[in-house]
């Protein structure tokens, strides 16, 4: 449902073919002993961890540990107090057309349309209206929201707004995803739809996802490779590759036992956090 | 909906009128005319050309000084929203200008401008700019973040930042602003007429005034006041036009 073929922009050779099971050594991100403080509130410390390409990342740890800070620090839109970010082996100092950001908070304009929210990233790429706005309409039509393209966002519900936000990210068809619990405000159901469209999305697309989530069970449903982050100041304390689960087929990886060890397993480890 | 808000306004309209008529026929004051006798001499000035003419000057310095204060004011708040540092040098200013007792500060204003339009440009201004520039920064400055940062995030300019979340965002306080301030405008018009050179309509509502010609004078105060409510009511019709998304209940009719 999600899947993209976007004329705005030249993909990268490879477009089409499924690369997410191939173990890619190229890594799409880099991020090299990353710290940041806020003030004295020291939210990453010297964090290090690689994105490799085509493949889907999850962060998964406890709120307030940080993972909303690293998704902006590779955004762009934050400055790590040390270290590095490397996308796609150039050095990162401000936003870029190679990454498309999905809000936590959704970030809709309040006064535009669904269809000029969506339509947003393209306007400000400079692409003409009737192109932009026919992009648009193909992706809100894909996150299912086909004939709100007038409303306002303040018509729809969190799980509608937080889908226009996803619309949005996806129209600019970018390289490097970075999506911040971007299921977070949707019903089980369509959550479940979502999750298996992102692993076709993953499976058809030559892109890389970061993907932040507080679900242990959608993390390991939907990785390549979950981070699992520990609370401040956050370093990465765990990378669990759940390598077994990607040739499944959607439908039947939740009864698996391979993914239920791996819940259990990542469970454990976080249950000392949370008591 | 719309037949009914019409309907209200009509109401409320009669209320008032029959209320001012019915405070003339007591009268509460020998000064205080009926809505007719008003009315009346409304009409006799719009017909032999009087008010037309008193318009003439008055909307000189109004207009003017309406015109710098939203174009000005708009500026420098957006500016002082902006900056830091623009902000610490400015915004004292309009503050002060905010408080200042204008009637004080007249006198000074003619010393160093003179009776003419300048001056009156300048009371104009001094009503009518602080609450522009005061309103257009703070809501500058309360532009959620998270909206600055999803434009920076999908590559907008530092102008396109501006241009298409920050004044949008902004949009609702800045006009409620404009408002605010060109009803004072008005007021700071007539009351440099009244202050400085009887002139225009003020010069109307002194000469009445002093040969006792009530009506005439209730007559131009209440011209100026439609004058007012016509002009913000055209103000709405622009905000609405530029701003479409802002009218979600918010902007009334
Ligand atoms: N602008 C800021 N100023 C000061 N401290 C901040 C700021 N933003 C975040 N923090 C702090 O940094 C830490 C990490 O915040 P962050 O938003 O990255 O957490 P998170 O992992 O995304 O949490 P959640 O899962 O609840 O979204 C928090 O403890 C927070 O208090
Ligand atoms: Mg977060």
């Amino acid at each position: 449902m999600l899947q993209t073929d976007n004329p705005v922009q030249d993909l990268p050779a490879g477009h089409g073919h499924s690369v997410a099971s191939s173990n890619s050594s190229a890594n799409a991100v880099s991020v090299r002993n990353v710290s940041k403080n806020y003030g004295t509130v020291e939210a990453l410390k010297d964090l290090s961890l690689e994105f490799p390409k085509g493949q889907l990342t999850s962060l998964l740890g406890p709120s307030g540990c940080g993972k909303t800070t690293l998704l902006k620090i590779i955004a762009g839109l934050l400055e790590p107090t040390s270290g590095e970010i490397e996308v796609d082996g150039r050095s990162v100092d401000g936003p870029g057309p190679d990454r498309a950001f999905v809000f936590q908070d959704f970030a809709l304009l309040p006064w535009a349309s669904v269809l000029r929210n969506v339509s947003f990233g393209l306007e400000l790429r400079g692409v003409a209206k009737s192109e932009r706005e026919d992009i648009a309409a193909k992706y809100i039509a894909d996150v299912g929201l086909a004939g709100f393209e007038k409303s306002y966002p303040h018509e729809l519900s969190g799980g509608m707004r937080q889908r226009v936000g996803l619309a949005r990210a996806l129209s600019v068809d970018s390289d490097v995803l970075l999506m911040d619990e971007p299921f977070s405000a949707v019903d089980e159901q369509t959550r479940r739809k979502f999750q298996e469209d992102l692993l076709s999305l993953v499976a058809n697309e030559n892109k890389t996802f970061i993907f932040v989530t507080h679900s242990i069970e959608e993390a390991v449903y939907v990785s390549d490779q979950i981070a699992i982050l520990l609370p401040r100041p956050s370093r990465v304390s765990d990378i669990i590759r759940p390598s077994g689960l990607r040739e499944k087929d959607s439908r039947s990886i939740r009864r698996d036992p391979e993914y239920l060890d791996i819940v259990d397993e990542i469970w454990e480890s976080l249950r000392s956090y949370v008591e | 909906m719309a037949n009914r808000s019409l309907f209200l306004k009509l109401l409320s309209a009669f209320v008032v009128f029959g209320a001012w008529e019915i405070a003339g026929r007591i009268p509460v004051s020998y000064a205080f005319p009926t809505f007719f006798e008003s009315m009346a001499a409304l009409f006799k000035m719009m017909f032999d050309g009087s008010l037309l003419a008193a318009y003439a000057e008055t909307l000189k310095p109004l207009a003017i000084g309406i015109l710098i204060s939203a174009f000005l004011g708009i500026a420098i708040g957006l500016w002082i929203g902006l900056s830091g540092w623009f902000d610490w040098l400015f915004s004292p200013i309009f503050i002060v200008m905010q408080a200042a007792p204008l009637a004080a500060l007249i006198p000074l204003l003619v010393m160093m401008y003179g009776i003419g339009l300048t001056s009156k440009v300048f009371v104009v201004c001094i009503m009518a700019m602080p609450v522009i520039v005061l309103n257009t920064a703070g809501a500058v400055r309360n532009t959620p973040s998270s909206l600055t940062e999803m434009g920076k995030s999908f590559l907008a300019s530092k102008a396109e930042v501006i241009t298409k979340i920050i004044v949008p965002a902004a949009s609702p306080v800045i006009f409620s602003g404009l408002r605010l301030g060109i009803s004072a405008g008005f007021i700071g018009a007539i009351l440099s007429e009244l202050k400085i050179t009887p002139t225009g309509v003020g010069d109307i509502i002194t000469y009445s005034r002093s040969i006792a010609d009530y009506a005439t004078m209730y007559a131009a105060i209440f011209s100026i006041i439609v004058l007012a409510v016509l002009f913000l009511n055209f103000l709405e019709k622009i905000e609405k036009f530029f701003f479409a998304g802002n009218v979600r209940g918010y902007a009334s009719d």
